[in-house]
């Protein structure tokens, strides 16, 4: 087991997987990282720290279970997380007999390696996307950062090795059923399974910390070095995952991955798609849940604005029963929401409805950074009066927060210039946004009134989408 | 031959697998302890008091130390010994070193440096460029002048005058593998370093007066670096000596790697600048006079400051003749991490805000930035109906192989410069809230160390009976290519297949005094080296194969793994084999020094390069004017590596260092708060370039054409120069913005969306 920061008698937990096609069992702290595993217990070297936060994906690994295979950082990745999965590292990329995969000789091939160590994560990401078939490689690639070669010639590795078949050993779903991982360990105290049982643990748990991505998680253990006390890891509950899209609302399970919820809720609101393809990467939103996002309560997370938008409802549950309220109510204040220790965030809903929703994320770099501001904006003009206007922003204050000010001077006023112009303005009567590494007070003001004037410029049908540009 | 052939690095294969090994990477034996540093909490002040009980009874703490401890030399700093490993009473920067902790594993080391309370007597730091002015804080007594002709007269006569101010951010190296280092202690207080640096000589230096032994029992060995960038150069001395005080300590092997956080709170960064300016220039656009002022922050200790500042001085002309010109350099002591060497050592800052100065001259003017580059390029030469004579830089060195005429010529053709210049006026004049713009840049870099005697290398060349080939030479491998490129050069000479030809890890045992892989010298110098030590022993096996055959030595044929003398033709290994029956002695070192430069850097004066690498580069951009979010669309380049040894090695470095000059022009923002705090301290909040911020069309060409000086087989250094050729995006932006109102943009860098918003409204005015 990993000796480091053993202060006290821990619970082992034992995991169960398969590691580049071999069944493993490793009896772990709950907090011990997949990474530190590896390097250290395995001295598989191949998969790096570079940041040990998830931002920079030298320590990408492949992991499979019955949804697919993913790209995941293994750096904030809890040991218990890949239970009954399949783990793939940079070492078991290449065939047994040494054949190199595709992506590994592409890369060789155009030279898209220089110091080499992030490039193992590099290949690990650009295999598992060879598997799945994806060939949107700047999104695929956005959470593995390379300072030696400017990327060139990995996209061009990458696009070089597209068309190759996909070698027989990287079907590690196939195996995952073949060898029977059972997915259950048994360590003595079983992880909750239910909402239910989940509700349970938290009766007697109250306080203690639930771990679905470990995206946020992961660094309070990685750069904090936070006890985090009785923890629940939630990766054993399905019924708390998944979206299921009725005639009048659309459910989000708490443990939707934003992967997942990126592929439901695009066609029916591309804008919100389109900000959770830049939420995090690839690798973030595999692990990342909704459910985490909301519950944390970031003043900065960008889940939250767009959900606000567009009018959802939370639904907590705890020992007593399901109880839910607007989504906007749930954050208090900053670090304060409206959960009880026992409770957790079971679901979100939303309405089925037309589309009116534009978000706007901005950040110094457009992929893979939290934003400065995020404003998500739902104007609903009928018969040219302003029917309904939800303006929701992240980074504005201490919780993602509703412009009153600015939604009452649209509402009920005539769809035109002069009408916008009155909504910026108000919209100073909002927020007292603070100054701080990203951006400063008043560049956050200024384009949270100019992104009321983007819904305009863009509804008349002008080009304001940068990312759009072509040169 | 194995030169100019576009093979892949040599580690190539070793990357894809996972099976490069760095630092972090090697197994340790068993018992090895892990080190963390504890860190200061204030950024200038007195230490009044440490309680480190809670360190001491942290989970598998072995030992904590502070300076008291220290048994010799608490010194890491590469210049003026006023860096100590711990800090001795005074702390100078947020997050230096004060004490270390020797833990049995590196997550318990991280924790219980965590628990240390250190209490300080704060004093008033000097953070900013103004404070430091306002203190007079700074290296040497006042500031650096280098000058020709009569500035002032010059600025008074002139038809035009501007003056402005600059102001140039810093940039983190973010290396993707942070600084590491590991001490296996040896017999009789020997010691083995293993280091993750540019710079092993110094490192055994450094850890040789820390353990109070001669250099001969400290033997640092570096295989490759997960990127250095400059960040390498003494940045390491502090792990690895901090691994060989706690190996001589304990008698354990010791290994020390820092956090990202850690890192990127501890290490210098490239240099932050103010730079001011007064030009003359006539109607042309010409300019003729220009008095330009320097203001560097350094940092707490001295480190590379005075040779980069230099360095920016040295650049401050970039490609243009400036007939009066007067460079005033001031070098500011500060209460943050002391600044360091960065990829370009300066000479990006000087090289910008020369560029900046001519693109404010044309915006005066209303010209063409282009057009006015042009007229103030150096005189071309080379051709013989040219009748100009040869000019020289501000500091007295004539510039006799200026091919940026032709080379901005070609580029202009290649990359359609004019008609996409007028296409981005069009397109601006119909879109209210995007902005495109485009700039063409130049880029001419001297090439050689400063300071001179660092202008030499070593190599270790052994020929084993069976033919096969042991290379070695003081160079060290960040992912440059320098290890393949070198061994391309042994191949060459030996006339063998490049897999005869064992790379090895750099190691002061085998080659001594080395000087740092730095300044882009490592192929110039190294492959020089190489060269020598294969010539001798080649041609110790043509003497004995010529008195075979009776032929002259230079009759004995070395090509394609065969080796011919007179009528008879062997493997190499063959000769291999009988050279050393005959007992020839098949091993021998090379040295090389570079010819014709001398360098007076008080008077600023002399010949300090021996050559120049020149470069150019055409971006455009598209900014949003709601938010000033910026876009690179198109780059296209022509770069110039003279007779590139690795074509596909240097376009490498080409493209890699355009992107990364670009970052730090644009996203990577470094901000301190009002406490000296860093709070741009891990990728989450410090933005280097990601995959879609390289340019969607990026068109990368080497410019044909051998260095006129003498280098290894006619080729050019490349590992800084293309850096600088992300000037262009920046000042593509600044176009950009110029489209958004009448005034000048007055753009800062880096060109931050926030810093793109500013500069729009004061455009706009």
């Amino acid at each position: 087991m990993n000796r480091a920061l053993v202060p006290r008698q821990v619970t082992l937990m034992r995991t169960t997987f398969l590691l580049n096609g071999r069944n493993v069992t490793a009896d772990t702290s709950p907090t011990t990282t997949l990474l530190d595993w590896l390097r250290e217990e395995q001295a598989l070297t191949g998969t790096k720290e570079g940041c040990n936060e998830g931002d920079c994906g030298a320590c990408s690994v492949m992991v499979t279970d019955a949804d697919g295979a993913r790209a995941l950082n293994a750096c904030i990745l809890f040991m218990p997380q890949v239970e009954g999965k399949a783990v793939r590292t940079v070492e078991g990329i290449a065939a047994p007999d040494g054949t190199l995969h595709p992506v590994q000789e592409a890369m060789v091939d155009h030279h898209g390696s220089q110091c080499g160590f992030c490039t193992p994560g590099f290949i690990t990401t650009m295999a598992t996307a060879h598997l799945n078939g994806a060939t949107d490689h700047d999104t695929q690639l956005a959470g593995n950062l390379c300072r030696c070669t400017g990327y060139a010639p990995i996209i061009r590795a990458a696009k070089a090795a597209e068309h190759a078949p996909i070698p027989e050993h990287m079907h590690d779903q196939a195996l995952l059923s073949a060898k029977n991982i059972p997915g259950t360990a048994q360590t003595g105290t079983e992880p909750p399974t239910t909402p239910d049982a989940l509700a349970k643990w938290m009766d007697q748990n109250p306080g203690g910390t639930l771990v679905a991505g470990a995206t946020d998680v992961g660094l309070w253990v990685t750069k904090g070095f936070r006890e985090l006390g009785p923890t629940a890891f939630l990766n054993r509950i399905p019924e708390l995952s998944g979206v299921t899209i009725s005639d009048t609302e659309i459910r989000i399970g708490a443990g939707t991955t934003l992967t997942e919820l990126q592929d439901a809720i695009a066609p029916l609101h591309p804008s919100f798609g389109e900000l959770i393809r830049r939420y995090g990467s690839v690798q973030v939103r595999n692990a990342a849940t909704i459910g985490g996002n909301i519950a944390n309560g970031s003043p900065i997370g960008d889940g939250s604005p767009a959900l606000i938008a567009l009018g959802a409802t939370l639904h907590l549950r705890s020992i007593d029963g399901p109880r839910s309220l607007p989504l906007q109510d749930f954050f208090v204040n900053y670090g304060k929401q409206d959960r009880a220790p026992n409770e957790f965030v079971e679901a979100i809903t939303i309405p089925r409805q037309a589309d009116y929703l534009r978000c706007y994320k901005l950040s110094k770099r457009f992929d893979q950074d939290i934003s400065a501001v995020c404003g998500c904006l739902w104007i609903e003009v009928q018969d040219g009066i302003v029917h309904t206007a939800r303006l929701a922003y992240g980074g504005m204050a201490g919780t993602p927060t509703r412009a009153a000010a600015a939604e009452a001077a649209l509402t009920d006023q005539p769809w035109q210039e002069d009408t916008v112009r009155a909504a910026m303005d108000a919209l100073s009567r909002d927020f007292t946004p603070l100054s701080d590494m990203r951006a400063s007070a008043a560049y956050r003001m200024e384009t949270a009134q100019n992104m009321i004037w983007r819904y305009w410029t863009e509804d008349q049908g002008l080009a304001t989408d940068i990312l759009d540009v072509t040169p | 031959m194995s030169v100019a052939k576009p093979l892949p690095h040599d580690a190539a294969r070793l990357h894809v697998k996972g099976q490069a090994r760095y630092v972090d990477d090697m197994p340790m034996p068993k018992g090895a302890l892990h080190l963390a540093f504890g860190l200061s909490p204030k950024a200038s002040g007195h230490i009044t008091a440490m309680d480190l009980q809670a360190v001491h009874n942290a989970p598998d703490v072995v030992a904590v130390l502070t300076a008291s401890d220290l048994p010799f030399a608490n010194d890491v700093s590469p210049s003026a010994h006023d860096e100590p490993l711990l800090a001795t009473g005074e702390v100078h920067y947020m997050g230096q070193p004060v004490f270390m902790v020797i833990a049995r594993s590196h997550l318990a080391a991280r924790f219980a440096a965590r628990q240390g309370k250190i209490e300080i007597a704060e004093t008033t730091p000097i953070f900013s460029i103004e404070d430091a002015l306002a203190a007079d804080s700074r290296f040497e007594d006042g500031p650096r002048i280098y000058q020709r002709g009569d500035t002032q007269t010059g600025l008074g006569g002139a038809k035009h005058r501007l003056s402005g101010r600059f102001h140039i951010g810093g940039q983190e190296h973010f290396y993707l593998e942070g600084q590491a280092a590991l001490a296996l202690p040896g017999e009789a207080g020997d010691m083995h370093v293993i280091s993750s640096t540019q710079h092993p000589t110094e490192i055994q230096h450094k850890v040789a007066d820390a353990i109070g032994l001669p250099m001969h029992a400290v033997r640092v060995e570096t295989r490759r670096m997960g990127g250095g960038f400059g960040g390498k150069e003494s940045q390491g001395n502090a792990l690895a000596v901090a691994c060989a005080v706690a190996a001589r300590q304990t008698g354990k092997p010791c290994k020390m790697r820092y956090d990202r956080d850690d890192d990127m709170i501890i290490t210098g960064k490239r240099h932050d600048f103010r730079i001011d300016y007064d030009v003359g220039f006539d109607g042309a656009g010409r300019i003729t006079a220009l008095d330009v002022h320097h203001y560097t922050r350094c940092g707490w200790a001295m480190d590379l400051s005075l040779p980069v500042a230099d360095r920016a001085m040295l650049h401050a002309d970039n490609a243009y003749w400036l007939p009066h010109v007067r460079i005033e350099s001031h070098r500011l002591r500060t209460n943050t991490q002391s600044a360091t060497a960065f990829r370009g050592f300066g000479g990006p800052q000087g090289m910008i805000g020369m560029e900046r100065i001519v693109d404010h001259v044309a915006a005066h003017l209303g010209l063409d930035p282009l057009i006015v580059r042009q007229r103030n390029f150096y005189a071309a030469v080379g051709d013989i109906s040219s009748q100009e004579k040869v000019q020289t830089t501000p500091y007295g060195q004539p510039v006799e192989d200026f091919v940026l005429d032709r080379m901005v010529d070609q580029l202009v053709l290649s990359s359609d410069y004019q008609t996409r210049r007028r296409a981005v006026a069009d397109w601006n004049a119909t879109n209210p809230v995007l902005k495109k713009g485009i700039a063409l840049s130049p880029v001419k870099f001297g090439i050689s160390f400063t300071l001179t005697h660092l202008n030499q290398a070593g190599a270790l060349v052994h020929v084993y009976a069976d033919g096969s080939i042991h290379l070695n030479h003081g160079g060290t491998e960040m992912g440059q290519g320098l290890f393949q490129k070198v061994a391309q050069v042994a191949a060459s000479r030996f006339g063998v297949p490049l897999e005869m030809v064992k790379i090895t890890a750099t190691d002061t045992a085998k080659v001594p005094n080395t000087s740092a892989t730095a300044a882009s010298s490592g192929t110039d110098l190294n492959g020089m080296a190489v060269k020598a030590a294969c010539d001798t022993i080649r041609a110790r096996m043509a003497d004995h194969l010529a008195k075979l055959h009776q032929c002259r030595p230079d009759q004995v044929v070395f090509d394609d793994g065969q080796v011919t003398a007179g009528t008879r033709t062997y493997s190499f290994a063959e000769v291999a084999a009988m050279a050393h029956q005959a007992r020839i002695s098949l091993s021998s070192t090379g040295f090389y020094k570079t010819p014709d430069i001398e360098w007076d850097r008080i008077k600023g004066h002399g010949r300090p390069f021996f050559y120049f690498a020149y470069g150019a580069a055409v971006t455009e951009v598209v900014i949003d004017t709601l938010t000033g979010e910026n876009r690179i669309l198109r780059a296209d380049i022509l770069h110039d590596a003279g007779a590139s040894l690795n074509p596909a090695l240097d376009l490498g470095q080409v493209e890699g260092g355009y992107v990364q000059g670009a970052g730090w022009l644009t996203t990577e923002e470094l901000v301190w708060d009002d406490h000296g705090h860093l709070r741009t301290h891990a990728p989450s909040t410090y933005k280097i370039p990601a995959c879609s911020d390289r340019p969607d069309v990026f068109n990368v060409a080497l410019w044909e054409g051998e260095n006129r000086a003498d280098t290894i087989y006619k080729s050019k250094a490349v590992g800084e120069p293309p850096l600088m050729l992300g000037i262009s995006a920046f000042l593509a932006l600044s176009d950009a913005v110029a489209a958004c109102g009448p005034h000048y943009p007055d753009l800062h860098a880096p060109a931050t969306a926030e810093a793109v918003l500013a500069a729009i409204h004061r455009a706009r005015g």
